[in-house]
């Protein structure tokens, strides 16, 4: 399977997907480890995260296949929500919450 | 030219932006494990460009004006990107 495909893949099957550096438990930037924080204070314990730290060929390619040059990256049903700032933005105005509460119920 | 000058010119460049700030973190970040000496920066742009543009958009705007410095330059940027009328 080609590194693209994967991480297509990847996105379609996770319904809460994370890719950062690191883990939720141990992260490797202040940025991946914000995101984290973030998703935890809407409620989200359970989510799928992948540590790009341990998959270089998907820390490669994943830029070019979002369009988004940095992490973490956050995807919600498919669909890049954005970075920590952009979390953090929505997390701030209740945006975020409402989100992820539509998902739960 | 600075880092920080070059992102200033790059964005005026593009998105011809009616305030714009660009604000060099980089001390904040001294001695991280994942500091690789790249840049971090806040930047807060306004632009009549972002109207009708969601948040993810107006990011990837900001990131396509940056072109290669992300990949070789930037770690990490912070950006507040908002229309005229917000």
């Amino acid at each position: 399977m080609s590194t693209e495909t994967l991480i297509k893949q990847q996105i379609a099957d996770n319904p809460i997907l994370l890719y950062m550096k690191g883990t939720p438990d141990f992260p490797q930037c202040g940025f991946s480890g914000q995101a984290v924080q973030i998703l935890r204070a809407c409620g989200i314990d359970e989510f799928t995260h992948v540590n790009i730290l341990e998959n270089p060929e998907i820390r490669a390619t994943l830029p070019i296949v979002a369009n988004w040059p940095t992490f973490p990256q956050l995807y919600i049903d498919g669909e890049l929500i954005g970075g920590s700032d952009i979390m953090l933005e929505m997390y701030e105005n209740g945006e975020l919450k409402t989100l992820l509460a539509e998902k739960n119920a | 030219m600075s880092l920080q000058e070059i992102i200033t010119e790059k964005l005026t460049a593009d998105l011809t932006p009616t305030a714009l700030e660009v604000i060099d973190d980089g001390a904040q970040h001294v001695g991280h494990a994942s500091n690789t000496g790249k840049g971090y920066f806040t930047v807060n742009i306004v632009s009549e460009k972002f109207s009708d543009q969601n948040t993810v958009k107006r990011h990837r705007m900001v990131y396509a004006a940056l072109g290669d410095l992300m990949q070789d330059e930037i770690h990490a940027l912070s950006i507040k990107a908002k229309a005229p009328n917000e």
